[in-house]
């Protein structure tokens, strides 16, 4: 099968405002149907909007940050089409003029294989107003539950700069992650304050000529790992369709199918109406908006370090590898705010690197607790690792240490008086051990004399006899001078 | 310009009217007797005149991102031709 897969992303995102971007009725998820509403977002005669400042501002702030160019002079548009989830049958939406154009949205590789492709291009950025809800009600009807609508929200449209559902996922993570950074948008896709749809099509390469497929809209995508699965089912299928219908984009008709999650297919669904039937003309009920230079500045100013800054971050002032910046950043401000105060407070970067990747998210993850309430603390962790470093524990101690200070929620100070860990650096008691671990396994100097095993075995078993006999408590870099002392005195005599 | 009895149709479906044969004669009439007048602007030269995106000379119309009260729930369904105890009942919409 070689063949291109191309993708486009289409992500909505309701903005963090705590009214609704015309009207004045809340923005909260989960209420009873129908309690949070007002004449103008259920559309009542005689009604006028009135445009929510911070719906603007955070629009704004999200456009500068994806390095979109900014209008200097935007308008609002009716979108109209019949649905009951549309109580005036028109969206106020941005059509022709939208508030930003382009804008870039970095994707760097990720753990699990995803991203990496270099920038995605963004084609748009512009705000609307949601919709409505439908729910299935009995006896033939279905309910329309208007809660959401009107709730300002934002569209975000890639190019199809994507060639693999793993990459799309990891540009959908990448966009939450910046979106949060930003504090514009919590981003749940569960709550559906984030939605994404996405455009497929392959390219496939056949006797020196190109063939495209038939575009493919997948919406009903519910989570991060259903946009990776919906995609990598639908590039199957486009390709298995081909080669059995030849079909190719000029022969046919763009088609939305949505992803049934239980079932792992695309299913066809109603034809989309062309942007032409949406009759698009401006909204007299609303003025435009200028924005001048003095507000993007502003704008900008509010705009903190984003993820991708951070990494770099990461990489120049605490000399990490690009692999490992991104792991602690991928995850969310929370990891990365607590590796940065942990960093700061030792001076050892690449420890705490080690420390917060290997055993604080470890622990999290098999304990499902939230870093920000994580029993230790960056600076705990911190005063853990200067005390390793200083040679009062060996690694092996620091993590008993760091168990027990996750269980009981004490200091590293207490830990160590308490349960009795001081690593062991005194020369006299390393020596009296190695050599008591010399004596106790004569077979394995024979070995070492014959060379009959491996060297590095050996002395690697004695290195663990010695470290038995002090209870795990000797400085292991001591223990390997010390028998490696020894060993040479007794193979040279 | 002149709208076909083909455009009134789609027109009239994209509105979800439902229109008889007789009705599209008449639509058409009518509806190109208005299209026909407004294109009297097209006489107008308008060469470097800016398009106008809203007929009022005013911009940065703001409120502030205030929470002001929810209608009551039964005021919100009043007016609903169907409704149960807590929504808009509508045919079913089969997605």
């Amino acid at each position: 099968m070689d063949y291109t897969i191309v993708i486009g992303l289409e992500v909505h995102v309701q903005l963090t405002t705590e009214s609704k971007m015309f009207s004045s009725s809340g923005t909260k998820f989960g209420l009873p149907p129908n309690t949070q509403t007002d004449p103008v977002s259920l559309g009542l005669p005689g009604t006028l909007p009135v445009m929510n400042r911070k719906a603007f501002e955070l629009a704004l702030k999200t456009a500068v940050a994806l390095r979109a160019e900014i209008s200097t002079f935007t308008k609002w548009d009716r979108k109209n089409y019949y649905y009951p989830d549309l109580p005036k049958n028109y969206q106020i939406s941005q059509y022709d003029l939208p508030f930003s154009r382009g804008g870039r949205l970095e994707n760097p590789a990720r753990r699990d294989g995803g991203g990496g492709s270099g920038d995605v291009r963004l084609i748009r950025v512009h705000l609307e107003e949601d919709t409505g809800k439908l729910i299935h009600a009995s006896g033939g009807d279905s309910e329309v539950d208007l809660n959401r609508a009107g709730i300002p929200l934002l569209e975000i449209v890639t190019e199809p700069d994507l060639r693999s559902p793993a990459d799309a996922k990891a540009c959908l993570e990448e966009l939450r992650l910046t979106l949060r950074y930003l504090g514009v948008s919590d981003c749940e896709m569960q709550e559906g304050s984030l939605r994404c749809d996405a455009n497929i099509n392959l390219h496939i390469p056949k006797d020196g000529k190109k063939y495209a497929t038939p575009i493919v809209e997948i919406k009903n995508l519910n989570s991060f790992r259903s946009v990776e699965r919906a995609l990598a089912y639908e590039a199957d299928r486009q390709y298995r369709k081909w080669l059995d219908d030849g079909l190719t984009i000029d022969q046919a008709h763009k088609e939305t199918r949505g992803w049934d999650e239980d079932l792992g297919i695309t299913k066809p669904q109603r034809t989309k109406e062309t942007a032409a039937d949406y009759r698009y003309f401006p909204e007299p009920d609303l003025v435009p908006v200028v924005v001048d230079e003095a507000w993007i500045a502003r704008i900008k100013q509010s705009v903190g370090e984003l993820p991708g800054e951070r990494r770099r971050r990461f990489e120049t002032e605490y000399g990490l590898s690009a692999y490992d910046a991104n792991v602690l950043v991928e995850q969310g401000q929370d990891v990365a705010d607590y590796f940065d105060e942990a960093a700061k407070k030792t001076g050892e970067y690449k420890l705490a690197s080690n420390w917060v990747q290997q055993d604080v998210l470890r622990v999290v993850k098999e304990r499902k607790l939230e870093i920000a309430t994580f029993p230790v603390g960056p600076a705990a962790l911190a005063d853990l690792i200067n005390r390793i470093k200083r040679g009062e524990l060996n690694t092996n101690q620091g993590r008993e240490v760091l168990a027990k200070m996750i269980d009981s929620g004490e200091s590293a100070e207490a830990v160590i008086e308490a349960g009795g860990y001081r690593m062991v650096s005194d020369v006299a008691t390393i020596q009296a051990a190695v050599e008591a671990a010399i004596a106790a396994n004569p077979k394995a100097i024979e070995d070492l004399k014959g060379g009959k095993k491996k060297p590095d075995a050996v002395r690697g078993f004695l290195r663990g006899q010695v470290m038995k006999a002090t209870g795990g408590k000797a400085d292991p870099a001591k223990v390997g001078e010390v028998l490696e002392a020894k060993l040479s005195e007794i193979l040279a005599s | 310009m002149s709208l076909t009895r083909e455009e009134v149709a789609r027109v009239g479906m994209l509105a979800r009217l439902r229109l008889s044969p007789g009705d599209l004669d008449m639509f058409t009439g009518q509806l190109n007797q208005i299209v026909d007048f407004v294109a009297t602007l097209g006489e107008l030269d308008v060469t470097g005149v800016e398009p106008l995106a809203h007929g009022v000379d005013v911009r940065n119309v703001f409120r502030d991102d205030v929470v002001g009260p929810s209608l009551p729930r039964e005021a919100a369904l009043a007016n609903a031709p169907k409704k149960n105890f807590e929504g808009f009942l509508v045919p079913a919409v089969l997605d």
